[in-house]
């Protein structure tokens, strides 16, 4: 053995996965994202802040939210990246392809935003304010992957 | 009624890219016997041990669990804490908690990382919401880069201002023996450098680290006797403010300015800018070197460039920011909340050598992590007067 020798072990390519509850609320959007491709937010009886993605509790208020109500599809987006430096996405294990839109969107009636891909075939066009509509899939599963991304408007 | 708590002794392995020398264990090992020796105390003197980083970096969990005989903590009462990117602010905040409760007079506080056993923003990712957060998420710099890009539009600010922050800090750096990265660079060499995610680039973002820290905290009369000048910890804070990361007010971190008004009102600090002699901003990237010293209340919103382009938070400046050369410098995650409070107390007990800030009668240290979450320390170089 020679004195500086740092042995390293690797893991190897284990893969262990998980299984989600997305939960009442989730099921719910979901489902109807499925069905209709229309986009279900919750609204809080205190505050009436609009939240999406749908959740039971309204934090701030502690408050239960019973209220679903259809925002979008059409929205603006709040704010943006795009991503360029490449890492190992955890969902699939393999190396993410870059680059890509990285979106916050503000879809017409909610109060938060909502996160998913945005079309950066033209980067000029990509800005804060800019007009945006879901491009959707035709057969869906009931997941965020429905929704194929978000394409901009002129 | 809680005591009054002190850090009597501070530790920090030379942080680098990657540590092939030593496994977690001894790596934990290194900084705590640093600690020790700093505080002039042996593993008999610690009541209890609090430790933390984030599980799914190296992806073994229960480090309170199989660090013992490297942390010191065999046989000893021993917690571990961990919330994301602030776990090293948090450690520190539940040291002082256990020794503020009188229950323990003298507790060990660790944190650590080894950035280099996985792919950083690959482990980042899975600690966000499967279900709605992952899909579009690239990490830690996803995130900044869409509040760098909402704080430009709403503030009209640059990447060169951005830039601005990242030469200050890798300049601090240089000063610092413990930091990674200690090289100077030039506005024009971080605005060239490969973009990463608009409006960051590669010099304006910390790099992944292995390393680790320790501090020694005591009750208000063992502190006193202790042989160093103590650091008194006047106040903490931290606020969780958001599930989801679509909830958050881009451009704004409302978690630090909720959390730095908790901490001026629980002392009394009316003008922070004159009343803090320096900070130790957990400042992940360079941007937040503009957008958050404005939600401290340092100066007004939209007023952050200005202020850092006047050389106010460079050594020598009003409210030197950063004098170890931050996060950009060095950043093992479970650490780096820990190494900002260590680094805000050797200030306040004069042991910052080469970049030691004359006179440190306050300092505040942070840590940011998660779904824009903050934590705050405020030092003191006197007794607080409560």
């Amino acid at each position: 053995m020679t004195e500086k020798e740092n042995i390293i072990v690797e893991s190897g390519g284990a893969i262990q996965p998980f299984k989600y509850a997305v939960g009442m609320y989730g099921s719910k959007f979901f489902a109807e994202l499925r069905e209709t491709g229309k986009f279900l937010a919750v609204r809080c009886p205190r505050c009436g802040k609009t939240y999406i993605p749908p959740r039971r509790v309204c934090g701030p208020c502690f408050a239960e939210m019973t209220e679903f109500l259809e925002v979008g599809p059409g929205g603006t987006i709040g704010t943006f990246t795009i991503l360029r430096y490449a890492f190992i996405d955890p969902e699939t294990g393999i190396q993410k392809p870059i680059p890509y839109g990285y979106g916050f969107i503000k879809l017409d009636g909610a109060d938060t935003l909502f996160q998913h891909y945005i079309d950066i075939q033209d980067e000029t066009k990509v800005k804060i304010g800019a007009r945006v509509e879901p491009v959707l899939k035709s057969v869906r599963k009931g997941t965020i992957r429905d929704i194929e991304y978000f394409r901009i408007i002129d | 009624m809680a005591k009054r708590v002190a850090i009597i002794g501070t530790g920090q392995t030379h942080h680098k890219s990657h540590r092939p020398d030593v496994n977690g264990q001894e790596l934990i090992n290194e900084a705590v016997k640093r600690a020790l020796q700093d505080a002039d105390l042996t593993m008999k003197d610690i009541d209890a041990v609090v430790i933390g980083n984030m599980d799914h970096f190296e992806g073994i969990n229960y480090v309170d669990c199989w660090s013992v005989d490297g942390s010191g903590a065999v046989m000893k009462p021993i917690i571990k804490l961990t919330t994301g990117g602030t776990t090293g602010c948090t450690i520190a905040i539940g040291g002082y908690h256990i020794v503020a409760s009188g229950l323990f007079d003298r507790v060990l506080v660790i944190g650590w990382e080894k950035n280099s056993e996985s792919d950083t923003t690959g482990a980042i990712t899975t600690a966000f919401d499967p279900v709605w957060d992952r899909l579009v998420f690239a990490g830690a710099i996803s995130g900044l880069a869409a509040e760098a890009q909402a704080y430009m539009a709403r503030y009209g600010a640059t990447d060169r201002d951005g830039a601005r922050v990242s030469v200050r800090d890798r300049k601090h750096a240089t000063n610092n023996p413990y930091a990674q990265l200690r090289k100077e660079v030039t506005l024009e060499e971080v605005l060239a450098s490969p973009m990463l995610a608009d409006p960051i680039h590669l010099l304006d973002v910390c790099p992944r680290t292995d390393g680790a820290c320790a501090i020694i905290m005591a009750s208000e009369d063992l502190a006193v006797k202790s042989a160093n000048k103590p650091d008194w910890i006047w106040a903490t804070a931290n606020r969780h403010p958001y599930s989801y990361l679509g909830d958050a007010d881009y451009g704004r971190l409302t978690s630090m300015s909720e959390s730095s008004k908790e901490l001026y009102k629980k002392v009394g600090i009316r003008e922070p800018r004159k009343e803090i002699d320096v900070i130790e901003l957990y400042q992940p990237y360079s941007f937040a070197g503009l957008i958050w010293i404005e939600d401290m209340g340092i100066v007004g919103h939209g007023e952050g460039p200005e202020y850092v382009w006047g050389g106010n938070t460079d050594m020598g400046g009003e409210l030197p920011i950063n004098p170890s050369g931050g996060v950009i410098s060095c950043n093992p995650i479970g650490a780096t909340g820990l190494i900002r409070c260590a680094e805000a107390a050797m200030q306040v007990m004069g042991k910052a050598e080469g970049r030691q800030v004359p006179d440190v009668k306050h300092a505040i240290s942070t840590g940011f992590g998660g779904c824009w979450w903050t934590d705050m320390i405020l030092h003191g170089s006197e007794k607080p007067e409560y």
